[in-house]
């Protein structure tokens, strides 16, 4: 018979026992990438895209929100810069995603267009279309938080998630292709 | 050659550690008595293997030798030296070191001070820190070995983090760890005890210096990290409610509480069952605390390299430290009798009000540190918890403790009546209305309440001792004869307390800081805080691994110089990393707080603070762990005091007491 006091004394127990396994599963999600303690929260997530119309980079049309209120199905929207070395590193990795037919757009973000062509030209080009945002005014109604960064948007034209920092095989197994098969 | 010797000590080490968890607690279960006298030279072995490995360390340090990866990560050859030895415990490989080096030096002082206790509990007690011994420096070898060698060496090493270069901060790091690592020791004794299924008057004796040595490492500890985030983050703040902060203050609270309800035991042998849980309590949030930082849960401005794989490592660790003391806890708890007992109004029951207080502060922080992380676990929502939450939980619990800590100390033990305690504590009553009232009214300022809990707490202190003394009530000479017999420990006692109300009067003269931010040219002259700062210019300067600007500031009151200041901002240029090095005139009452910030087009940006009170923050908290040291140098707690000792007689009748 288990009496009180033994209740009473197995509790401090159970707290412990509770504590680590939330601690256990919060290091699983972190190692996985699904759980950031420390991320800084989008306010963008989960609304629509905000509005702008852009230039070309190069030839071509531009881009503007309207595009992307419905695009009909998944979209990525990647803001880099010629001036940024993880956007070097980032690119293999956009390539890849390009192949497997992910629609890209592409923001060249306060860059010089001959810059950003030539940054395509020797990287690669994996978008389907490529603006340029030199005064930076759409990356702020983006929250932007620098570049690179990359935006998923569903085919109601909604904001579902942001990556901060350069694309890796990682990101783009673990998390993209949940997003995919989520919002496809 | 000398990191393999180091990495061969560690490894030594840890097979010392594992003989010194199983040998003596096995032998104190058998009762052999050779393999319990086995326990204090293998604690003393694996203390000296780790100072090998420590020692290893700092000369790989000291010679550059920049093939040990950890030295490269962290060092460069132009780094002052004094920083090429502290910077071994920067990061995070060097600073477990240091932590199982620290867990050794316990087990070692405990070998070598504690001839007087019990042979069985002194084996035990070495056995259990033995036992924390052997996971700490597993995962000191397998997870993060700071041996580890780099080849091809780098020419340079990448050079320290510059904020980190700072003498406050270099000996930040084995303050804080004697403080955390130090709780390790009253949670063996709490173990030994649940092994021994004994707790009595004499273990609350003999844990009690432990505890207090611990607590008052951890005291200077907290104390040196917010006077360091005072001056080095240049953000004019002392406490920011930090992740980290937080860390360190929750062991902190619960180790107070333990230290009082461990009298209870030792004078009334109550409270037994609630001081073990609070001993294993406290290591288990010094414990958990580091963990959550080094794995990365927890975030702050004193970060280091997160890996959540260490992460795992630790919290296995932590589930078989934790887990299994409270385990046993859960098991032979309930066997032990229970205490005597006493009336609500008495001693105990101060020091149980005291303790319900503590714990339910520590409650609040760690609800308040926590919730941000398993909201975002369970909810997927990001929200902050901030000042407000902690300021709005934590006062409303500090005032009623404030209250009763003058109080419980005139209370008597096992029946006391609160007429007679409130009545000697009339004029300390009367002179902290006076203190509200004047700065309520008088100053008009806001934490009106906080300056009379100070003054309460001080006076309160000095009528502990006037009692004790019987100061006024007896003949002078009767009294000078009482201070002279006066126990160290009483005298530690109420410093400690007054100690408090110095801090408390320090936060709430800060709460009155005021400042502004200002862009100047030089020869310009700006008004802040009753004072006038004149900008007189702007110069290049150097030092041995940076380059910096220094401003000149002249701050002046009724056109009388009061301070020259030189703030200046530092960069580093091989971690390409700029710090702002503040300047600080004090003079003992306010401080004058100057950082400089960006220039441009001729203007440099000032930030310009006059802090109340400021220096009295840390100033409290080094009363406290000096009055926790007086107490530990009280003959009576010393820890090679007879191990019986007379019935004490009844309170009054006895000289001295």
């Amino acid at each position: 018979m288990i009496g009180r006091r033994q209740v009473l004394l197995g509790l401090p127990l159970a707290v412990a026992v509770g504590g680590g396994g939330i601690s256990y599963v919060m290091l699983q999600r972190m190692e996985r990438g699904t759980y950031d303690p420390h991320g800084v929260p989008n306010p963008l997530v989960g609304k629509p895209v905000p509005h702008f119309a852009l230039p070309p980079l190069g030839a071509g049309p531009g881009l503007a929100s309207a595009e992307l209120h419905h695009p009909g199905r998944p979209v990525l929207v990647n803001f880099f810069a010629s001036w940024c070395v993880p956007c070097v590193q980032e690119a293999p990795e956009l390539m890849a995603l390009h192949d497997r037919a992910v629609p890209i757009y592409g923001i060249a973000y306060k860059d010089q267009p001959d810059a950003a062509l030539g940054f395509l030209e020797r990287h690669g080009n994996p978008y389907l279309r490529v603006a340029t945002d030199l005064p930076g005014r759409t990356a702020i109604d983006f929250g932007l938080y620098g570049v690179p960064e990359t935006y998923f948007i569903d085919r109601g034209g909604i904001i579902r998630w942001r990556w901060a920092g350069a694309l890796t095989p990682d990101v783009a197994h673990d998390q993209l292709a949940a997003l995919m098969r989520t919002y496809a | 050659m000398i990191p393999e010797l180091g990495h061969f000590a560690i490894a030594l080490a840890v097979v010392l550690a594992a003989a010194q968890s199983v040998i003596p607690l096995w032998g104190a279960q058998r009762r052999d008595a050779r393999m319990m006298q086995a326990a204090a030279p293998l604690a003393i072995g694996q203390l000296l293997a780790l100072l090998v490995a420590a020692g290893a360390l700092v000369w790989s340090a000291v010679t550059d030798d920049f093939s040990v990866l950890n030295i490269a990560e962290n060092s460069s050859a132009l780094k002052p030296l004094l920083y090429k030895i502290t910077g071994t415990w920067g990061d995070h490989e060097g600073s477990i070191l240091l932590w199982c080096l620290i867990l050794g030096l316990c087990g070692g002082a405990v070998a070598a001070f504690g001839s007087r206790l019990p042979t069985s509990l002194r084996a035990r007690v070495i056995g259990v820190l033995g036992l924390s011994s052997v996971g700490f420096l597993l995962f000191c070898l397998l997870a993060s070995n700071p041996f580890t060698r780099l080849w091809p060496p780098p020419i340079d090493g990448q050079g320290m983090n510059p904020l980190l270069q700072d003498p406050g901060l270099a000996f930040h790091p084995p303050i804080l760890y004697a403080g955390y690592v130090g709780f390790s020791v009253p949670f063996a004794f709490a173990i030994a005890a649940l092994l021994e299924g004994r707790v009595d008057a004499a273990w609350g004796r003999w844990v009690r210096p432990w505890t207090l040595g611990a607590w008052c490492f951890l005291t200077c500890g907290i104390a040196l990290g917010s006077w360091w985030a005072y001056y080095e983050l240049g953000w004019g703040g002392f406490w920011f409610w930090d992740p980290v902060e937080n860390a360190s203050l929750m062991p902190w609270l619960t180790g107070t509480a333990l230290l009082h309800s461990a009298i209870v035991v030792e004078k009334r042998e109550a409270l037994r069952v609630w001081t073990i849980l609070l001993a294993i309590g406290t290591f288990s949030l010094s414990l958990s605390g580091t963990f959550m930082v080094r794995s990365g849960i927890l975030n702050s401005v004193h970060s280091f390299a997160n890996d959540p794989t260490r992460g795992v490592f630790i919290l296995a660790l932590l589930a078989v430290l934790i887990g299994g003391s409270l385990t046993l806890f859960a098991v032979r708890a309930p066997k032990l009798a229970e205490g005597g007992m006493f009336a609500p109004v008495s001693r105990e029951g101060a020091l149980v009000l005291n303790n319900i207080l503590l714990c339910s502060i520590c409650a609040v922080i760690i609800t308040g540190t926590m919730y941000p992380l398993l909201a975002d676990l369970f909810f997927g929502v990001k929200i902050s918890v901030g000042p407000p939450y902690f300021e709005a939980t934590v006062f409303p619990l500090a005032v009623p403790l404030f209250a009763a800590m003058a109080v419980g100390q005139m209370l008597p033990w096992k029946r006391a009546s609160l007429g007679p305690a409130l009545l000697k504590l009339w004029w300390v009553a009367l002179l902290a209305l006076a203190v509200g009232l004047f700065t309520a009214i008088g100053l008009k300022a806001a934490p009106f309440l906080a300056f009379a809990a100070a003054t309460w707490l001080i006076a309160g202190a000095v009528a502990d001792i006037a009692e004790r003394l019987r100061l006024f009530r007896v003949r002078l000479a009767d009294s000078a004869r009482r201070l002279i017999g006066l126990r160290l420990g009483a005298i530690g006692a109420a410093l400690a307390h007054a100690g408090l109300g110095v801090t408390i009067a320090g936060i709430a003269g800060m709460s009155l800081a005021s400042h502004r931010i200002v862009a100047v040219r030089p020869g310009q002259t700006v008004p802040e805080g009753g004072y006038s700062w004149h900008l007189t210019g702007i110069v290049d300067g150097h030092g041995s691994n940076y380059v910096d600007r220094i401003a000149t500031i002249v701050v002046s009151r009724d056109g009388r110089t009061v301070a020259v200041m030189r703030p200046s901002r530092r960069s580093f240029p091989l971690q390409q990393q700029t710090t702002t090095d503040v300047a600080i005139r004090t003079n003992g009452f306010r401080d004058l707080y100057a950082v400089l910030g960006d220039e441009r087009n001729g203007q440099a940006v000032l930030r310009l603070h006059v802090n109340p009170l400021a220096p009295w923050i840390w100033f409290g908290a080094l009363i406290m762990a000096f009055g926790g040291g007086l107490s530990l140098a009280d003959r009576r707690l010393r820890v090679g005091a007879p191990a019986r000792r007379t019935v004490a007689l009844p309170a009054g009748a006895s000289p001295g007491t």
